[in-house]
């Protein structure tokens, strides 16, 4: 008999405090060991049972009891090694033995902070009810008094303009008798053509700003060194062929940390937006690639903040530089990248960042749209407004609460940002208001396709002002069946134990994922992605320009989000 | 739907023509109102070509609110026109108003050696105070206040009308007149819904609905030019596009066309203009519509045109003969105005096309958005 102060356990946690619970069983495990070998966190583990089995044997009832060892999958009630419901275990077991089951009653975050440190993880909000922009309908459909377009049969453009429009009244036009011709030299010209040696046009009067026609579904902000160099190249690649191939423009950002300098030198190159952010990762190599550069990138974005940590810098932990990411950011192996939460020479959006615009602008002629990406905020307009009067600013990303990440603390997640609905909403009728919407195009993130609505998400965002809209978590699931979801499953993005292989630098994980594979799937959600725009288009009646701003397309059945957002209440 | 009937001529003639063309389009349209610009006028408004005239309909105190308003504004009127009704003949649906009126002023002390474009915007800033003096009360409509111009609309059979207006008496004759036969019959019936919309020299009437409605107002009422207001109907904004284009970007008419249609990237390569082109595409992309839209329209110059969207259209034909042309929605409505012409030579603009009747109807000019 052991003392009753061991026994009690009374410092220990129940399984029931935890957010998954492992159901096994026994009678279906051929104890093959695969699911603990597989478990990222090691959350379940083989352990010895002792099991009384009584039995008869004879032809009367003579019951004899004993004791056996028996091997199990246990699942431990170590907090630090929590079962995140990823559900590998089940993905590789031979015979259905295994399952993770949420537990809707735990007490997680809770116990999540064992010696101080708060709970940090992947992912995005975890908050599994629809979104604002899930619960819009397109409610404008075309008939009779205006028959509908014919999505299999019409022609159509579904396409967007990233980078500066002038407005009509400053286009250097002249008229020479029923044509009319530019009448001044355009400043930014294609890359391989003469270069401009006037330098008083390049961006003085008569400046034309640069300006990309792109799929206004575009792959946001993911740095390689977050991604695993399998995830990165399949969407490079399928990006690469949807422009090649399948004739789409589609274009994805680097996010922080650069792009391999063999691709930065490529023709492909022109698919790629380069992020710079607070930890300017990455460019000290991109600037000595420029001379070097056959094509000019499709855009700058400089990363102000984030909408799943809004305020909050990057950390691309240590295990994850190695040598390819440290030669990319030129930096040392092994040794922790932080970015700070801002840019720290950034103290004033009038002077600091219309300084920092231009700079990037002038590092490629003025040949490539500029643009900021901010988290949503309140005060998204005060920035907005400062770029509308910044004639070198290209556009305004604005990355909403239900945005994803690879590492941040949970409260972060969970509790900081803004949806993204409301505040693209303001903006836009902000520039209306200005008589600016056609020229700082305004691009929506966070929580596109959250419910795997990425076509109607993103057409609905566009009738509330946006003109594009970027995904990432949903270009994960669908491309590399990423397993993470709002029920806080998986999100061990932060960990480097990425079980699928997305978000690790451990090759052993890594070759989980096949890039080719990965690239098929970019190339089918954007197909599949354009067909259903064409299915929301069509019935309302527009085909040849994308419709941003077409409210009276949209309802809601909530009478509050109508009225907030400027759009109809059905019931 | 919609039936449009435009007629353009080197003769002056009574507007009847176009409501005797809308009436053998009658299966096309229900009858629900008339529309009527006439320009260049003739009849008893020949000698008055001089004078900003305007349009309207106003109850009696509406009409003394008017005198007052204009004569506080220093306008000095030298002629007042009303329609001789036929009290024989059906009454409009909505009844009888009080007042059907052109009236024809002289310019306020100081404006008369004022540039025309000065003068332009003070008959349209006048015209919109008046408008918002009487539209709560609907005690004034005006349509249009502008030289050398008339505009008549009201609900009802436009043939009952135009005989209840004795618009065949004489009094009132133009060489270009666009008439529309059909109240906005989509949405409540209101007099400035009513096709055709006429902006300070510019005018179209449209058949079809907009679905881009929505942006376009949008992206217009953000231009701060006041007479871009209203849009009681999705119409008014292909006159505002017209206005926009023309007037305030001086581009010729043909890009009109390029601006609401615009041609994709490919189609933009074979153009010589092709870099142009590309500017106006993106710095306008609010401005493209998707239709279906058959738009009749014309310029101060005096040139009458018809265009269609790219992709529904909708009837519209053009045919005559060197003096005299018609654009109207059907074919029957050309063989009603000028029976004697070479049909072969009629024209329905598709997809890319733009057909332009020179001013004085001296000829037709087909043109295409692909001719290089």
């Amino acid at each position: 008999m052991k003392p009753a102060d061991i026994l009690d356990q009374n410092h220990e946690l129940s399984l029931r405090e935890f957010p998954y619970i492992i159901r096994w069983r026994d009678d279906r495990c051929t104890r093959c060991g695969r699911c603990t070998t597989v478990c990222p966190v090691n959350a379940i583990e083989a352990a010895p049972h002792v099991h009384r089995r009584v039995y008869s044997e004879g032809g009367s009832p003579d019951p004899k009891a004993t004791r056996e060892i028996v091997h199990v999958v246990r699942q431990v009630t170590d907090i630090e090694r929590y079962c995140t419901g990823c559900g590998t275990c089940t993905l590789v077991c031979p015979n259905e033995a295994i399952e993770p089951e949420l537990n809707p009653q735990n007490k997680f975050l809770t116990y999540k902070n064992l010696g101080g440190a708060p709970y940090r993880r992947g992912g995005r909000r975890n908050d599994p009810s629809p979104s604002t922009v899930d619960q819009l309908k397109f409610t404008r459909i075309s008939m009779l008094t205006d028959p509908a377009l014919d999505a299999g049969r019409h022609e159509f453009r579904i396409r967007t303009l990233l980078g500066r429009n002038l407005p009509p009244e400053a286009l250097p036009l002249k008229r020479r008798g029923d044509r009319l011709v530019v009448g001044k030299t355009i400043g930014a010209k294609p890359m391989g053509q003469a270069a401009v040696t006037d330098h008083s046009t390049l961006a003085g009067e008569g400046f034309i700003p640069p300006v990309r026609e792109i799929y206004p579904i575009r792959i946001g902000s993911m740095s390689i060194g977050a991604l695993s160099p399998h995830m990165w190249e399949g969407l490079a690649m399928g990006v690469a062929y949807l422009n090649e191939v399948e004739g789409m423009p589609v274009v994805m950002c680097t996010g922080e940390g650069g792009m391999p300098p063999r691709l930065l030198k490529s023709r492909f190159a022109k698919y790629f937006i380069l992020q710079i952010a607070s930890g300017y990762f990455g460019w000290d190599e991109i600037i000595h690639a420029i001379p070097e550069m056959t094509e000019d990138p499709a855009a700058i974005e400089i990363k102000y903040g984030q909408g799943a940590k809004p305020g909050d810098g990057g950390l691309l932990m240590a295990y994850k530089v190695l040598k390819l990411i440290a030669q990319i950011r030129g930096v040392p192996e092994f040794v922790d990248l932080a970015s700070p939460p801002t840019h720290q020479t950034k103290y004033s959006i009038e002077e600091a960042v219309a300084k920092m615009i231009q700079s990037m602008s002038m590092a490629w002629g003025f040949r490539v749209p500029v643009y900021p990406k901010i988290s949503g905020t309140k005060t998204a307009m005060a920035v907005l407004n400062n770029l509308a009067r910044n004639p070198y600013a290209g556009a305004l990303c604005i990355d909403g609460e239900d945005g994803g990440t690879g590492a941040a603390y949970n409260v972060s997640m969970d509790k900081m940002g803004h949806p993204i609905a409301s505040n693209i909403r303001d903006c836009y009728l902000d520039l209306v208001a200005q008589g600016k919407q056609n020229e700082l195009p305004l691009i929506a993130a966070g929580g596109m396709g959250k419910t795997g609505n990425l076509a109607a998400n993103a057409a609905a965002m566009i009738m509330l002002g946006a003109s594009a809209v970027d995904m990432g978590k949903h270009i994960m699931q669908a491309a590399a069946w990423c397993f993470g979801d709002e029920y806080n499953r998986c999100n061990l993005c932060n960990t480097g134990r990425c079980p699928r292989g997305i978000t690790t630098q451990d090759p052993k994980l890594y070759r989980r994922l096949d890039p080719d594979v990965v690239a098929q799937r970019v190339v089918d959600v954007f197909k599949s992605a354009d067909v259903e725009l064409r299915k929301i288009f069509a019935p309302l009646g527009r085909s040849t320009e994308l419709p941003i701003g077409m409210s009276d397309a949209l309802g809601v059945a909530d009478e509050s989000i109508a009225e907030r957002l400027k759009i109809s209440y059905v019931c | 739907m919609c039936r449009l009937s435009a007629i353009t001529s080197s003769e002056y003639f009574s507007p009847m023509e176009n409501v005797m063309a809308l009436n053998t389009m009658k299966e096309g349209h229900d009858g629900s109102g008339l529309g009527l610009v006439l320009r260049d006028l003739g009849g008893v408004f020949a000698g008055l070509k001089q004078y900003p005239i305007l349009s309207g309909i106003c109850s009696h105190d509406g009409l003394e609110l008017l005198d007052a308003f204009m004569s506080g504004e220093g306008f000095r009127e030298v002629h007042f026109w009303q329609p001789d009704i036929d009290d024989t003949a059906t009454e409009p649906e909505t009844g009888r108003r009080d007042h059907y009126f052109a009236k024809a002023y002289e310019y306020p002390t100081g404006w008369k050696n004022r540039s025309q474009t000065d003068r332009d915007d003070l008959l349209l800033s006048t015209r919109l105070a008046l408008r918002e003096l009487g539209e709560e009360s609907e005690s004034i409509f005006v349509f249009s206040f502008y030289p050398d111009t008339l505009t008549l609309k009201e609900v009802g059979d436009p043939l009952e009308l135009g005989q209840f207006f004795r618009l065949d008496d004489g009094s009132l004759e133009a060489k270009i007149v666009l008439a529309q036969g059909r109240q906005n019959t989509n949405y409540d019936i209101y007099l400035y819904a009513c096709h055709p919309f006429f902006l300070q020299g510019y005018c179209t009437m449209t058949n079809g609905e907009n679905t881009a409605f929505v942006p376009i107002m949008e992206f217009l009422t953000g231009r701060g030019f006041p007479g871009y207001m209203g849009y009681n109907s999705d119409s008014e904004v292909f006159a505002h596009i017209l206005h926009y284009t023309q007037r305030q970007l001086g581009y010729p008419l043909t890009y009109y066309k390029d601006v609401i249609t615009p041609l994709a990237e490919k189609e933009i390569d074979n153009r010589k203009d092709a870099a142009a082109l590309r500017l106006i595409r993106r710095s306008l992309r609010p401005l493209c519509i998707d239709g279906p839209n058959c738009i009749i329209g014309f310029t101060p110059d005096g040139s009458v045109f018809m265009t269609q969207d790219a992709k529904k259209l909708r009837p519209g034909i053009v045919g005559g003969v060197a003096g005299k042309y018609a654009l109207m929605s059907e074919e029957c409505g050309v063989d009603e105005a000028v029976p004697k012409r070479d049909k072969t030579e009629d024209f329905s603009p598709m997809k890319y096309d733009m057909a332009i009747i020179s001013p004085g109807a001296k000829e037709m000019k087909k043109w295409s958005q692909l001719t290089p």
